[in-house]
C-alpha cells in the first residue's frame, strides 16, 4: 500500500531529561496574600497582538500577572496564554547551561562551561568559512525576538559573518502580507490601528481565526458590530468568530483569490466602485478589469465552493459600504499563490477607495510577537535595516558607511529559510546557528528538514528549553526568555512598544545580544558588535533608519513609555513645510496629504508619483490538489491555548489541559463515509509523511477539508504532511492545503502509551 | 470597603469564543490560587463551536445558602455569595444538587464548598474581577449599566430567572437582545416536560377505572 514514509524517533531519554513537562503555580505562586517586589509594566511573550500586562516579581521569580488596564489596545484583556505564560519563568526544564551533544550522557547531551561553548561554535564558524566560504555558514532567526535582538542577527550574519545565509521565521509567517502591501502601496504595515476597526459599516475578515489567533481582536470585532457593523468571514470552518457572523463564506482552501476576483468583478458590474480615488490615488485599475472580466459569480461559486448567492451578498455588502475594515491572516497567505491572495485582497480595497480616513481600514494581523518589527531591519535573506533591500547599491552604500565597511564587503542577498535546509541537505551549507526558530516543528515535510540538520557539518543553537531542533544541535547555548531582557517590539498595528525585564536569565543563561556578541569576541571580528545594552542597540537603529521608509528615528524608549507606543513612521526630521508626526507618530497610514520620503509629497503612497497599486491577480490553484489518491485536503492552523512549534506552551500546564493533543478535525459526512467516529484514532497521510491522531467529527469544518493544528512534534506533527511547496515571491510554504488521505487506524499510536499529551 | 453599588457584572454568551482566558484567570485569584471557579463547556462541539462560560449569578436570595443544613454560607452587605465557610462547612453537597445555575463545586479534597465570590479581593476595591478583566471578547464585562447601554444598544440586561416555580433575581446579569418581548429567561417555557412527578400521578389516578363502572 503505502510506500515507506519517515517515523520520527521517540528520543523517550532526551524526553525524560528535558522534556517538554507540563509546570503548574505551586509555592509562592499559590499562597494567598502576598505581597510582589515589584509589578512590571511589559507585554506578552507571546502573539503579535502584544497584549499590555504588569509581571509580578518576587525574589527574582515571576509569580502571576495583574491586567494593565491603563494600556490602550487590550485595556487588561489578556488570552489564556497571556494569564499563564509566567509558568514558562522558573520552569524545570529550563537550560541553565551550555550543553554539547553526547549520545552517551543522559538525555544525550552534556554541560558544557558558558566559554568553552562559545569557543567551540567560534571555532567551527571560522573553520567552516575558511574551508568552504563565507556562504557555508548559515544563520536562522526569528521575528519572536525584539527588534534590538533581529538587527543585531541581521548586523552578525552581513557584517561579522559576511554571509548572504540568514533568513528567519517569519518566512512561515508575515512574508506574503508583507510582499503584497510593498507591491500595492510600496510599504509594509497594517495601515490603520485598530480603533477604526470600531464605527466601520463592514468587517471583513479573510482567513483568520481571530478568536484563537489574536483574541484580543475579537472585542474590536464585537463592538464595531455592537454600533452597526456587518461581519463576514471568510474560512473553511465555522471558527468562533465565525459562528456568529453576519456573512459566512466557507471558501475551499487556497481558492481566495478566485472569491476576490469574483466580488471585484461584481463591484465593478454594480459600479460600487470609488472612481475619484482610483483616478487620483491609484495605477492600473483597467488591466485588473480585465483580469477579473471572466470571474463570473456561477465561475467564482464553482471554483471556491461557496454559494453563489453568499458572493453577491459579500459583493454588495462590501461594495455599498460607506466604511470597512479588511483584515486577513495566514489562512489566504500560507499558499504557493500566498502573494496573489493578499493583493486580491487590497485590489477590493483600492477599488472601494476607503483607506487612509478614519474607520476605513486595511491591515494583515501579525502572528508572532515581533511579526512586524521582525520583518523590518535586516534580519530577512534580502534586507537591510529600515526595509532597505540587500540588493540595491544605494541602500547598500548607506548601510555600509554607518557600519563602517565597503559596500562591497556586504553579502549578495541570500535565500529563504526553506532554501536553507535544501541546501544543507545537499551539502552546499556546512553550517548553521539557529536562535528563536524551530524548523524541525515549524516548517512543512519536517522530516526532510531534520535530515537536513542532520547532514549539517556543525549545527549550534540558542534556546532557553531544548526544542526539537535543539535535539538536533552539536551546541545548545542558553539563552534568554522574554521576561530577561528589554527591548522593543512593534506590534499588529505598527505601534513601537517596550518590553521590560522582570527578572535576570538564570544559571549560566545570558541575554541573547550578548550570547551573540562573545561570538563575535570569540571569532576576533567584534568591530561594530560591542553594545552594553539593548538601548545602545535601538539608538544605533533609530540613526540607520533615518530617511528610510521604515524610519524610526525619532523613537526613544523614553517617548513609547510616555505615550503607550509610537507608530513608525516617526522620522526625527522632516524638510520644511511638512509637519512632524505627533507624540505617537504615525498612527494611520495613506491620509490623503501624508508625506513619505518615496513619494516626496507627491502623494500618500510609497511610490514615486504617490500612487497605489493596483496588481493584476491570476488565478492559480494550489499546488497540490486532491486525486483519487489522496482525496483530502489538509489545512493546518492553530489552537488558542498553544502558540507556534509549542516550545514555550507545551510546557505550561493549564494550557496543555485545556487541549492537550492535537486531534483531526473532520464533517460527519465524510467521517460516515469513512467509518470513524468521534475520539478514533486515525491515520492521515500525504505523499511525504504520515500522522495518527484521534479524530473530533465536528459540523463546522468543509466536508472536503480535514483540519489540523501544528504545535506538537515528532510523530504528532502536522508538519509531517504538509508540502514544502511555496508562493514564488514570497517563498512563503503552502500549509494551509496538501492532499491527504485519511483512514481509521489499525491500532493506537505506539507514542500513546510511551508519551506524556504535549511530549 | 463594599464592592462600589454601581460596578455590576455582565455575561453575554453570544460573544463568547471559548477561549479559556476566563476560567485562566480565575485561579489567578488570590482566595482561591491555582483552582478555577468557572465553568466553560461546548455547548455541542459536534454542531457547533458556540461555548458557555458559567460564574456565579449571585442570587438576592441564594438557594444555596438557603438548603445549607449548617448555615455555612454567606453573604456580604454588599450582596456577594461567599465560598462556604471552612469551619462550618459539612461538605453535604446540598448546595451542589440545589443551586440552579450549577455553580457551587465540592472541594472533597478540602472538604468544603468553593465557588466564585466575585474576586471580593478585587471587586471590594474597586478592581475588576479577574475574569472580566482579561475576557478578550468581553462575553464577561464588570463596569456600569450607563456604560453597558452605551456599548451595547441592541441587548439589556436581565437579571430575573424563572426555574419551575421559582423566581430568582440575581446581582450579575445576562444580556439578552433588547427586541425580544420576554423580560426574563424562562427556561420552563422552553422545555419539554417529561411526564413525572405531580403530572404523572394525575395520569394514573385517570387510569384507574372508578368503582362501579364494570
Amino acid at each position: 500500500m503505502s510506500r515507506d514514509l519517515p517515523t520520527p524517533p521517540l528520543e523517550l531519554e532526551t524526553l525524560q531529561a528535558f522534556g517538554p513537562h507540563r509546570s503548574y503555580s505551586d509555592g509562592i505562586r499559590v499562597d494567598s496574600g502576598v505581597v510582589p517586589d515589584k509589578l512590571v509594566k511589559t507585554h506578552c511573550c507571546f502573539c503579535g497582538q502584544q497584549c499590555g500586562m504588569q509581571l509580578k516579581v518576587k525574589d527574582n521569580a515571576v509569580i502571576g500577572v495583574e491586567p494593565w488596564y491603563e494600556f490602550p489596545f487590550n485595556r487588561g484583556m489578556m488570552c489564556p496564554k497571556g494569564v499563564k505564560r509566567y509558568l514558562q519563568q522558573g520552569h524545570p526544564d529550563r537550560l541553565l547551561h551550555a550543553y554539547q551533544k553526547a549520545p552517551d550522557a543522559p538525555g544525550g547531551f552534556r554541560e558544557l562551561p558558558y566559554e568553552e561553548a562559545i569557543r567551540k561554535v567560534a571555532s567551527e564558524i571560522d573553520r567552516i568559512q575558511r574551508e568552504h566560504g563565507p556562504n557555508a555558514f548559515g544563520i536562522l532567526s526569528g521575528a519572536s525576538l525584539t527588534t534590538e535582538k533581529t538587527y543585531l542577527m541581521g548586523k552578525f550574519a552581513h557584517m561579522c559573518l559576511k554571509t548572504s545565509h540568514i533568513d528567519y521565521n517569519g518566512r512561515l509567517c508575515m512574508v506574503s502580507a508583507g510582499a503584497g502591501n510593498k507591491k500595492a502601496f510600496g510599504v509594509d504595515r497594517a495601515a490603520n490601528p485598530w480603533t477604526d476597526i470600531l464605527g466601520a459599516e463592514v468587517v471583513l475578515i479573510a482567513g483568520s481565526n481571530v478568536a484563537e489567533c489574536s483574541p484580543i481582536t475579537t472585542n474590536y470585532v464585537w463592538q464595531a458590530r455592537e454600533q452597526g457593523a456587518k461581519v463576514i468571514v471568510i474560512d473553511p470552518r465555522i471558527t468562533p468568530i465565525a459562528r456568529t457572523c453576519d456573512l459566512y463564506l466557507p471558501v475551499k482552501p487556497g481558492r481566495d483569490t478566485a472569491l476576490f476576483n469574483g466580488i471585484l468583478h461584481l463591484m465593478i458590474e454594480n459600479d460600487w466602485l470609488d472612481h475619484a480615488f482610483i483616478d487620483a490615488h491609484t495605477v492600473g485599475f483597467e488591466k485588473v478589469a480585465q483580469e477579473v472580466k471572466p470571474w463570473t459569480p456561477r465561475r467564482t461559486a464553482e471554483v471556491t465552493g461557496i454559494a453563489e448567492k453568499s458572493i453577491r451578498t459579500a459583493a454588495e455588502w462590501w461594495g455599498k459600504a460607506k466604511t470597512s475594515f479588511l483584515m486577513h491572516a495566514r489562512g489566504i497567505e500560507h499558499h504557493s499563490n500566498g502573494v496573489m491572495n493578499v493583493l486580491s485582497t487590497i485590489n477590493i480595497v483600492l477599488a472601494s477607495g476607503r483607506l487612509g480616513k478614519p474607520n476605513c481600514g486595511y491591515g494583515t494581523i501579525t502572528g508572532q510577537a515581533n511579526g512586524q518589527g521582525g520583518r523590518e531591519h535586516g534580519q530577512k535573506a534580502e534586507q537591510l535595516p529600515g526595509g532597505r533591500d540587500l540588493g540595491n547599491p544605494e541602500h547598500r552604500a548607506e548601510v555600509a558607511a554607518l557600519w563602517g565597511m565597503k559596500p562591497e564587503e556586504l553579502p549578495q542577498p541570500g535565500v529563504d529559510a526553506y532554501e536553507l535546509m535544501r541546501k544543507a541537505h545537499q551539502g552546499e551549507l556546512k553550517g548553521m546557528l539557529s536562535i528563536c526558530f524551530n524548523p524541525v516543528v515549524s516548517l512543512p515535510d519536517n522530516n526532510f528538514v531534520r535530515e537536513a540538520l542532520e547532514k549539517l557539518e556543525f549545527f549550534a543553537t540558542i534556546d532557553f528549553f531544548l526544542s526539537e531542533t535543539s535535539r538536533c544541535a552539536d551546541i545548545v547555548l542558553p539563552g534568554s526568555l522574554q521576561e530577561e531582557d528589554e527591548g522593543t517590539v512593534t506590534q499588529v498595528e505598527g505601534r513601537i512598544i517596550k518590553i521590560n525585564a522582570a527578572v535576570s536569565p538564570p544559571g549560566e543563561a545570558r541575554q541573547d545580544w550578548k550570547i551573540i556578541q562573545d561570538i563575535a569576541r570569540a571569532l576576533g571580528r567584534e568591530k561594530g558588535m560591542t553594545f552594553q545594552s539593548p538601548r545602545e542597540i535601538f539608538d544605533e537603529l533609530r540613526v540607520l533608519t533615518k530617511g528610510a521608509v521604515i524610519d524610526y528615528s525619532g523613537v526613544t524608549y523614553e517617548r513609547i513609555e510616555e505615550n503607550f507606543g509610537v507608530f513608525w513612521p516617526c522620522p526625527s526630521e522632516v524638510p520644511e513645510g511638512v509637519p512632524l508626526p505627533g507624540p505617537q507618530g504615525t498612527v494611520r497610514l495613506f491620509e490623503p496629504d501624508a508625506w513619505n520620503p518615496v513619494a516626496k509629497g507627491k502623494g500618500p503612497f510609497y511610490f514615486a508619483d504617490g500612487k497605489a497599486r493596483f496588481n493584476v491577480t491570476p488565478y492559480k490553484g494550489p499546488t497540490e490538489d486532491v486525486d483519487a489518491e489522496y482525496p483530502h485536503i489538509l489545512t493546518t492552523g492553530r489552537v488558542v491555548s498553544q502558540f507556534l512549534s509549542g516550545n514555550q506552551t507545551r510546557r505550561i500546564g493549564p494550557l496543555v489541559d485545556y487541549y492537550p493533543e492535537p486531534k483531526l478535525e473532520l464533517h460527519p459526512r465524510l467521517a460516515k463515509s469513512l467509518g470513524i467516529a468521534d475520539g478514533d484514532w486515525v491515520t492521515a497521510e500525504s505523499r511525504r509523511g504520515t500522522c495518527t491522531v484521534r479524530a473530533a467529527v465536528v459540523e463546522t469544518i468543509r466536508p472536503d477539508t480535514v483540519f489540523l493544528p501544528y504545535h506538537w512534534g515528532g510523530r504528532k506533527s502536522a508538519n509531517q504532511l504538509t508540502i514544502s511547496a511555496q508562493d514564488p515571491i514570497s517563498k512563503i510554504p503552502e500549509y494551509k492545503v496538501c492532499a491527504v488521505r485519511v483512514r481509521k487506524a489499525e491500532a493506537p499510536p505506539e507514542y500513546a502509551q510511551k508519551l506524556e499529551p504535549q511530549q | 470597603m463594599p464592592v462600589p453599588e454601581a460596578l455590576e457584572f455582565f455575561v453575554d454568551p453570544a460573544r463568547c469564543i471559548g477561549c479559556n482566558a476566563c476560567v485562566q484567570a480565575c485561579m489567578e485569584c488570590d482566595t482561591h490560587k491555582g483552582q478555577s471557579m468557572i465553568q466553560l463547556d461546548y455547548v455541542d462541539r459536534r454542531a457547533s463551536t458556540m461555548t458557555l462560560p458559567v460564574i456565579c449569578m449571585h442570587c438576592n436570595s441564594p438557594t444555596c445558602a438557603e438548603v445549607c443544613p449548617a448555615d455555612a454560607i454567606k453573604m456580604t452587605e454588599d450582596g456577594v455569595v461567599q465560598t462556604a465557610r471552612k469551619p462550618r462547612c459539612i461538605a453535604c453537597n446540598n448546595c451542589v444538587l440545589a443551586c440552579p445555575f450549577g455553580v457551587p463545586k465540592m472541594n472533597t479534597r478540602m472538604g468544603l464548598m468553593m465557588k466564585c465570590d466575585m474576586c471580593y479581593d478585587r471587586t471590594s476595591v474597586g478592581l475588576k474581577p479577574m475574569c472580566a478583566s482579561v475576557c478578550p471578547s468581553q462575553a464577561l464585562a464588570y463596569g456600569t449599566r450607563a456604560e453597558m447601554a452605551a456599548l451595547r444598544p441592541n441587548a439589556k440586561a436581565v437579571n430575573t430567572f424563572q426555574f419551575g416555580n421559582q423566581t430568582l433575581t440575581t446581582k450579575v446579569n445576562m444580556m439578552v437582545p433588547l427586541h425580544t418581548r420576554t423580560d426574563h429567561v424562562d427556561v420552563t417555557a422552553a422545555m419539554h416536560e417529561p411526564t413525572i412527578g405531580q403530572n404523572m400521578l394525575e395520569d394514573v389516578f385517570d387510569d384507574v377505572p372508578v368503582a362501579g363502572d364494570a
